[in-house]
């Protein structure tokens, strides 16, 4: 992947197809780390599934919701001297707290660290395609934050407006991009 | 400096808007956003196409969607376009400027652009 984001995007849409209704994306930076967590509250995985998330060559037909999304993000990380890190609770085992988290850190100032990127296109995208599901989006780095919650947004919205109008879109990009220019100044 | 109070006043303007909306949607372009697509480009080809849609005026008329894997890795990014009565057009190993191309001549124009299409791509 060329940009951290795409990584983002892609490990989210993976809570999607876990059909989670709420997913987190918190990116945490300091001077030399960035920690990236998307967790969610979709179906969980199995302890069997969980080991074998990490090994591109595990994934069968029934699995692959999960691929090479796993591997290459761990692989990312692990090339700037960090980790990656997978909990994850099945909705069998845990009818009422059932969800998945990945955690990853990111060594920023070595040499095969991915830049991040596009983040704003890559919460755009997630909620262009999923405009049912609730968003809570927060970066924070060393002068502020970045965030977004639609579960706020619906608060204003009511039900019927879907996030996923062009508008909205639009909207959401701006109120982004606004929040990490106020800060670099 | 955008504010989540604006949101109130989208939505007052689109209470009209909604109404408008209720066509139904003829053409539906899906884009592949599994890793294969992401990893290919396929976030730039997918904005395109909803910016795109949105400048043209022909919301209502047509949906943009994302779908995974549809099995053609080496080809991606891959959109499809899915229309009534028409047989479906997969374009390959798409990009920004090329979906430009396909909204106008294809979407809004009715032709096909046939350079960006799979059977294109497999004879060439």
């Amino acid at each position: 992947m060329k940009e951290l984001s795409l990584n983002v995007l892609d490990i989210a849409e993976n809570s999607v197809k876990a059909r989670a209704t709420l997913i987190r994306i918190l990116l945490e930076e300091t001077e030399e780390t960035l920690t990236l967590t998307v967790a969610d509250n979709g179906c969980g995985m199995k302890k069997e599934s969980l080991r074998g998330v990490v090994d591109p060559f595990y994934t069968t037909r029934t699995t692959r919701k999960v691929g090479m999304g796993i591997p290459l993000l761990k692989m990312a990380a692990e090339q700037t001297g960090g980790t990656l890190a997978i909990s994850s609770r099945h909705e069998s085992d845990y009818p009422d707290s059932h969800g998945t988290e990945v955690v990853a850190r990111f060594y920023k100032q070595h040499i095969d660290f991915t830049p991040l990127g596009d983040i704003v296109s890559t919460v755009t995208t997630l909620i262009q395609g999923s405009p049912e599901i609730d968003f809570e989006f927060r970066h924070e780095f060393g002068s502020g934050c970045a965030e977004l919650d639609t579960r706020r947004m619906r608060e204003i919205l009511g039900a019927e407006i879907p996030l996923n109008d062009p508008e909205i879109l639009r909207w959401i990009a701006q109120y982004l991009a606004d929040q990490y220019l106020n800060y670099k100044q | 400096m955008k504010s989540l109070a604006e949101l109130a006043a989208i939505r007052e303007k689109m209470k009209d808007k909604i109404v408008l909306r209720e066509g139904g949607n003829d053409i539906r372009i899906v884009v592949g956003m599994a890793t294969c697509g992401i990893a290919a480009g396929a976030r730039p080809v997918l904005n395109a196409f909803v910016e795109g849609v949105d400048k043209e005026g022909l919301n209502g008329k047509v949906v943009v969607s994302q779908t995974g894997c549809i099995g053609i890795c080496q080809y991606e990014p891959v959109v499809e376009v899915f229309e009534a009565g028409k047989e479906k057009v997969t374009y390959v190993k798409m990009t920004a400027e090329k979906a430009e191309k396909v909204l106008k001549e294809h979407i809004k124009g009715g032709k096909v652009v046939q350079e960006y299409t799979i059977a294109n791509a497999k004879n060439a």
